[in-house]
């Protein structure tokens, strides 16, 4: 156990670091950026005289690397400043819609592992009959078109056509959970549809994987079912590699989704990044990135330390 | 006389229906001419009150705030309009009305404006506004720490004096005709003041709607507020919520699916299919919205007319219409005043495609052929790109090669706008023109972008704009337009409408076109049958 909380303890620290740098990289790509926040906010209606003064009001005439530094020092008290452009405080800003990007992302977790799991287990059960070829063809379909399109189609057939769903996800703070989770059913089950076929081939393939293995020979003469034999002997060991797909997924469900966001005007952290982006609010763009830099980071770690944790080998090592 | 009456009533009070009103009329004698202009007035004199609103705008970030001096697109403006209220209005019919202000008067130079303030109107917050309000209000947009859009037009204010609570007197630094008219622009709204500072960050106005929550990029939710300056005339909705919806195809959905009643900006290429929506009624308005494709005049070869005539002279507008906006705008005759202006010169020769008087003029210049670039972005105008290859095609007949970059939309009106030799852009036009030519044409102007400066132009600016005689006025900028036509750097080719659509539950009377959605005022002005 001691060397597993002494590896936790080595990543954090690598994971801090990794931080560090993808904040210095995110300062100078933005800066090199054409422009600035005074001439995005303002667009076509800037003169010379408006832009000057609204850098000063918002410091943007100090060098870059002063910028930094104030926004690091901030950073590292806690204190993640404010918007550049409607001076409300990040955290309040972020929270909100942090809070609704974590919870498309539980819901579409929720569906999505489970049954690509479930499918990728018959899959290897029934390995190269009907079913199997079914499930493969109709996942890597899925995965393959543009997630927009996945989405329009879904709004065309359940919200248009059939109106079981809403076509937008207009959700404000107030709503239950439930409430909730109905409005964002069809963002949810577009995201499932585009996660699924990686989870579920993964898992497939591992589980084939190990039934050349002796010991699956072993159980096989002495009469188990094949079901046992899948789920009880070979799925625990297949567990590494399906977690690691598992959790690459949930990443990307928590960072990867402006473009279902936008499509169903889902107020979430993506949307903000590329808002923030194209508005040059700095600050704003950090924040969110050290956000998604870490949840890749907490996720990548507990990946390892579960993979760690199913492997008895690895857990106690001699 | 009386029977009809009755049965006007009936209908104003929606007890029968519009044919039923109709029928009896026929059967009283009536003549359908009377009996139709009768039931036009009962059925519009009938807003009901009740309901929320639900608009789904293409238009607004993260980056929007209460600051009126930052005020730039549909979301923002429509936010406006709805909570806070301006000195004058422009009413439905185009025409310059009262709104805070009651009236108004000049000297004889029109360098001094006395404005009449409205007795007893209240703030969201309860304080009554008063003459040092509007000072503080425009001193916010003044100053050189200022950053709103309207610095520059306002600095020809030299001095704000409030001659009593209820009177305002404007000292301007030259005369301007048309002060009264910058006083309605949506940059310029009344807030409440402390110390003389304009206090605009809890987003309150005296308009009939008080901001409940406002998340920028996101929504903004309004409550009907009860004291209410207008009273029952105006604001019948009981409550209301904006989303900020970029994609088209969402708003789109929205609207058909019945999340939101109305959305902005429909897109044209899809409309005859949206009008299939038995519940969705399309609206339309002609305004003075043009697009325009400035090209230097400071830089070579566009500073010489004859190029530039010749260039003016390789596109065909009427295919630019029928491709660009499906037939829904009108030409544009390269200068930006449209037939919603006052002084409109419907006299001017529309321009027309003219490829050999096109190769004319280079002869004139002394070019065979001429090769150009020209740089372009959706960002300026949706289809801008596609303007520029079509103009292509047009102008490789007048021996013109045009090539046609394509810009990254981000960054664009920083990078491209006003720095490239030719490119795209558009304006939503303004009310009056002196104000257009002020902006984007006069010499120095911070916004011209052909970077134009013709003398006898610049001249009749400043001698119309003090001008108080309408007809000496209207020659003089008959003439202004025909210079800008001639002699200016902009390619206008046309002015497109307003299009956008609301569903068949919503009800309006005489629909504004000075800006999109009804003037921005639909808050204010719509109701639900």
């Amino acid at each position: 156990m001691g060397k597993l909380a002494a590896m936790v303890a080595r990543r954090l620290a690598l994971g801090l670091l990794t931080l560090f740098i993808v904040s210095v990289f995110i300062s100078l790509g933005v800066e090199f950026l054409p422009g600035d926040l005074a001439t995005a906010v303002m667009g076509q209606s800037a003169t010379p005289e408006t832009i000057a003064a609204m850098r000063k009001e918002l410091g943007l005439d100090l060098p870059l690397h002063e910028r930094y530094i104030e926004w690091l020092w901030k950073m590292m008290h806690g204190d993640m400043g404010v918007s550049l452009a409607n001076q409300r405080e990040i955290s309040e800003l972020i929270g909100t819609r942090l809070e609704n990007t974590l919870f498309l992302a539980m819901i579409a977790a929720v569906v999505a592992v489970p049954l690509a799991v479930t499918l990728g287990i018959l899959a290897a059960l029934y390995r190269y009959s009907l079913y199997d070829r079914l499930v493969n063809i109709t996942t890597l379909s899925s995965i393959s078109f543009p997630e927009f399109f996945v989405a329009y189609i879904l709004v065309l057939v359940f919200a248009v056509t059939l109106g079981w769903f809403p076509s937008i996800s207009n959700v404000s703070p107030g709503l239950g959970f439930w409430e909730h989770a109905y409005r964002v059913s069809l963002p949810a089950l577009t995201l499932t549809l585009v996660v699924i076929a990686h989870m579920m081939r993964m898992t497939r393939a591992a589980i084939i994987n190990l039934l050349a293995s002796p010991y699956i020979e072993m159980a096989a003469l002495k009469g188990m079912t094949r079901s046992r034999i899948i789920i009880k002997h070979a799925l625990p060991n297949a567990l590494a590699p399906i977690i690691n797909v598992i959790v690459i997924n949930l990443a990307y469900l928590v960072v990867g989704v402006v473009i279902v966001e936008v499509v169903f005007v889902y107020p979430g952290l993506g949307q903000l990044l590329v808002d923030s982006v194209s508005t040059r609010d700095i600050p704003v763009v950090q924040a969110s990135a050290m956000i998604f830099a870490g949840t890749y980071i907490l996720l990548n770690l507990t990946a390892d330390v579960l993979s760690i944790a199913t492997n008895p080998r690895l857990m106690h090592p001699r | 006389m009386k029977e009809l009456n009755f049965h006007a009533k009936l209908l104003e009070h929606g007890k029968i229906s519009r044919r039923e009103f109709m029928g009896r009329a026929a059967a009283l004698g009536v003549t359908v001419g009377l009996a139709s202009t009768m039931a036009g007035k009962a059925i519009a004199a009938t807003p009901k009150k009740g309901g929320h609103f639900r608009i789904g705008i293409g238009a607004g970030a993260s980056s929007d705030t209460m600051d009126p001096g930052l005020y730039g697109e549909n979301f923002t403006q429509w936010m406006a309009f709805s909570t806070r209220n301006y000195l004058t209005e422009i009413d439905p019919s185009g025409t310059l009305v009262g709104e805070l202000a009651t009236g108004w008067s000049a000297s004889d130079d029109a360098t001094q404006w006395i404005f009449e303030l409205r007795k007893g109107v209240e703030f969201h917050n309860g304080k009554t506004m008063d003459a040092d309000d509007v000072i503080a209000s425009y001193r916010h947009h003044m100053g050189e720490d200022s950053t709103s859009a309207m610095k520059g037009i306002l600095e020809a204010i030299t001095d704000m004096k409030a001659d009593g609570p209820n009177t305002v007197v404007f000292t301007l630094r030259e005369g301007n005709a048309d002060f009264p008219y910058i006083a309605s622009d949506y940059h310029i709204p009344i807030l409440p003041s402390k110390d003389g500072v304009a206090m605009w960050e809890e987003g309150i106005g005296t308009g009939g709607y008080s901001v409940e929550n406002f998340d920028a990029g996101v929504r903004l939710d309004m409550k009907r507020f009860p004291n209410f300056f207008k009273g029952d005339e105006r604001a019948h909705f009981a409550s209301g919520e904006v989303l900020i919806m970029l994609d088209q195809v969402a708003r789109t959905n929205a609207l058909s699916t019945g999340e939101i009643d109305c959305m902005d900006r429909s897109e044209i290429k899809t409309l005859h299919l949206l009008e299939r929506n038995a519940d969705i009624r399309i609206e339309e308005t002609t305004g003075t919205q043009h697009y325009t494709l400035p090209m230097r005049c400071d830089t070579a070869p566009f500073d010489d007319n004859n190029v530039r005539m010749a260039i003016k002279l390789s596109l065909d507008r009427e295919a630019l219409l029928r491709t660009l906006l499906r037939g829904h705008g009108a030409l544009g005759n390269d200068h930006p005043i449209s037939t919603a202006n006052l002084y409109h010169a419907s006299e001017l020769e529309q321009r027309v495609y003219d490829p050999d008087k096109a190769k004319w003029y280079l002869k004139q210049s002394g070019l065979d052929s001429l090769d150009v670039d020209i740089y372009l972005s959706d960002a300026a105008f949706a289809g801008a790109v596609d303007t520029g290859v079509l103009f292509k095609e047009h102008a490789a007949k007048s021996g013109i090669n045009i090539t046609v970059n394509q810009e990254p939309k981000d960054g664009y009106w920083g990078a491209v706008w006003m720095q490239k030799s030719w490119c795209a852009s558009y304006w939503g036009g303004r009310p009056t023109e002196d104000w257009m030519f002020s902006v984007a044409y006069a010499a120095g102007a911070n916004w011209n972008e052909s970077f134009w400066d013709n003398a006898r132009f610049n001249e009749l600016l400043v001698i119309a704009r003090a001008e108080l005689d309408p007809v000496k006025r209207g020659e003089m900028y008959v003439e202004m337009q025909g210079l800008v036509r001639d002699d200016g750097g902009s390619v206008i080719p046309v002015f497109a409408n307003y299009v956008f659509a609301m569903s068949k539950k919503v009800e309006h009377g005489p629909m504004a076109a000075n800006w999109d959605l009804d003037g921005l005022r639909g808050m204010e002005r719509w109701w639900f049958a």
